[in-house]
């Protein structure tokens, strides 16, 4: 669904990415790894369109993203949900109604979905801080109210960036298994992370691929793990 | 209010989509209806001016292009003769509907004001006056002057043109300059909204960012604005045209007498035209706000 074919990626000091492709088929599952700075968010940015590739293509849902104009991309964004690394609020807005923006924004009704946010609330832990602001959330919390934000348009793609990095291990398999959840109905997943315990866990449940960024260029890691 | 407070507070809070999608800002919304009513006030008095000046353009030219008048002067033993020479000659021109001799007692009439009711007419050399009115074609004045001339040396035609035309002009010019105001507090008012838009729009780059991840299209994050800035152009413009009114209202009424000023106000319909502000008003908010928003959103990905 989204396709990168030799894609670079250069800020202005040099490239970053060199050459890079990947295929996030549905029902996918991948994990993104390498040092920090690596460019494990570039990449990701370059998935949900918000860079453009210096060279090579990247396409999403059959469309070429430099053909694409502004609304395409809107359009092409309800069917990613991204987990930003540093989450992405409107700080002024109670965090049950920044869980439900995607909806609002796509011109959906939120009141339809009433029953569904109460779940997806539930889910991650929520439910009693549902009007607080995100400035009174914890990291942890405001990680998985990004993470419910992703899902609740029930994207054919998920991308999140360290998705479990401020939040407990069992907080972590209980987002993982949610994410799990999602990859068996045929969503694609790619999960950016450092933490090799999250990747062993996810490796027992579903057929997962990890890739590594590492000298600029896109690697399968192996059996390593 | 009442049934405000019965509607769960989630609902409320959950609904009406773009309305809260930008954080509310006091600062700019108390400054942009400032202007809006500011500019409407303004906008009031210059369609006022430029309403009483064409009245008086329409009027002074309507009531003098009409009439003309011939002055003749000659030594009192002649006066008559001459002017019966000119009445023959009026009467036989094309395009002169009425000629009339103005009488002693009509003369005294109007010099009375200046000169007191007293005045020895008779111990004045006054020159006799004939009034002229054309009828809708209207005669040659150039060639009515020629034959005057020809026949009687005393006589001049004052077709009043001369000191017609400045005035018009200048009524004219009053007109032109009204409109030209109204023309400017349009524009500055739609730059006004776009600087406030633009500094809205600026504070909020990081609320548009994340709507433009979240997929929203441009028309939604414009409409959120466009919103804000319509109806507070509207609302502000509303309290400015009202207080302009007001004011034109009750200014003190001009002379009916002199009616050299006809008032500066408006007369029987064109009181509903000051109404159009708040709706133009409304329209250049939209507009400037749209050019501002489309503008910065190119910007962003
Ligand atoms: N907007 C930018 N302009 C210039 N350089 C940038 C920009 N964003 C990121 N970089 C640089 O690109 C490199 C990769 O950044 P990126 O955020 O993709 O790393 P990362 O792999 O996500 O790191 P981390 O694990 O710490 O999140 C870094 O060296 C960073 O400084
Ligand atoms: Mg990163």
């Amino acid at each position: 669904m989204i396709e990168l074919e030799n894609v670079s990626y250069n800020y202005g000091g040099g490239e970053l990415l060199s050459n890079v492709s990947l295929n996030l088929a549905p029902g996918s599952f991948h994990f993104l790894t390498g040092p920090s700075g690596a460019g494990k968010t570039t990449f990701l940015k370059l998935c949900y369109m918000e860079l453009r590739a210096t060279a090579g293509h990247v396409q999403a849902f059959g469309a070429d993203v430099r053909s694409m104009g502004r609304d395409d991309i809107a359009r092409a964004r309800r069917r990613i949900g991204v987990v930003h690394q540093d989450c992405q609020f409107l700080d002024h807005l109670p965090i049950s109604e920044n869980i439900a923006l995607p909806l609002a924004v796509s011109g959906q009704s939120t009141s339809a979905e009433a029953d569904n946010l109460d779940d997806l609330m539930q889910w991650v832990g929520l439910k009693r801080r549902a009007h607080a602001l995100p400035a009174e959330l914890s990291g942890g919390e405001r990680q998985r109210a990004a993470l419910a934000r992703a899902v609740i348009m029930s994207p054919d793609v998920i991308l999140a960036d360290e998705p479990t990095g401020n939040v407990d291990w069992e907080m972590s398999k209980r987002l993982l298994s949610l994410l799990v959840e999602l990859n068996r109905m045929g969503k694609a997943i790619l999960i950016a992370t450092h933490d090799l315990n999250l990747i062993r866990t996810a490796k027992s449940q579903v057929n997962a691929r990890v890739l590594r960024i590492k000298d600029r260029h896109l690697q399968l890691a192996g059996a390593d793990l | 209010m009442r049934l405000f407070q019965s509607v769960p507070e989630r609902f409320r809070r959950t609904s009406g989509s773009e309305k809260s999608v930008v954080p509310p800002t006091g600062f700019t919304a108390q400054l942009t209806l400032f202007s809006a009513a500011a500019m409407a006030f303004l906008a009031v008095f210059a369609l006022a001016l430029s309403q009483a000046s064409g009245r008086l353009a329409d009027r002074w030219s309507a009531e003098l292009a009409r009439s003309a008048t011939v002055r003749i002067n000659a030594p009192k033993d002649q006066i008559d003769a001459q002017t019966e020479a000119v009445m023959k000659v009026l009467k036989t021109t094309v395009g002169i509907a009425e000629a009339r001799v103005i009488g002693k007692d009509e003369q005294q009439a109007l010099l009375a004001p200046w000169f007191g009711p007293d005045l020895p007419l008779d111990a004045l050399p006054l020159p006799q006056l004939i009034e002229v009115i054309e009828d809708e074609t209207g005669y040659d004045s150039d060639g009515l002057r020629q034959r005057l001339a020809a026949e009687t040396p005393g006589a001049v035609l004052d077709d009043h043109t001369r000191w017609r035309k400045p005035l018009v002009k200048a009524a004219d010019r009053l007109r032109s300059l009204g409109l030209i105001s109204i023309i400017l507090i349009t524009l500055t008012m739609g730059a006004m909204i776009a600087l406030a838009a633009n500094a809205a729009l600026a504070a909020n780059a990081q609320v548009i960012r994340v709507l433009r991840l979240i997929g929203a299209r441009d028309a939604f994050i414009v409409r959120a604005f466009v919103r804000r800035f319509t109806l507070r152009a509207v609302g502000g413009a509303l309290v400015g045209t009202a207080l302009g009114m007001v004011s034109v209202a009750f200014l003190p009424a001009a002379s009916t007498a002199g009616g050299f000023l006809t008032g500066l106000g408006f007369r029987g319909w064109n009181w509903f035209l000051p109404l159009t502000i708040p709706l133009l008003a409304g329209l250049v908010a939209f507009w400037a706000t749209r050019w501002a928003a489309f503008r910065r959103l190119r910007e962003l990905t």
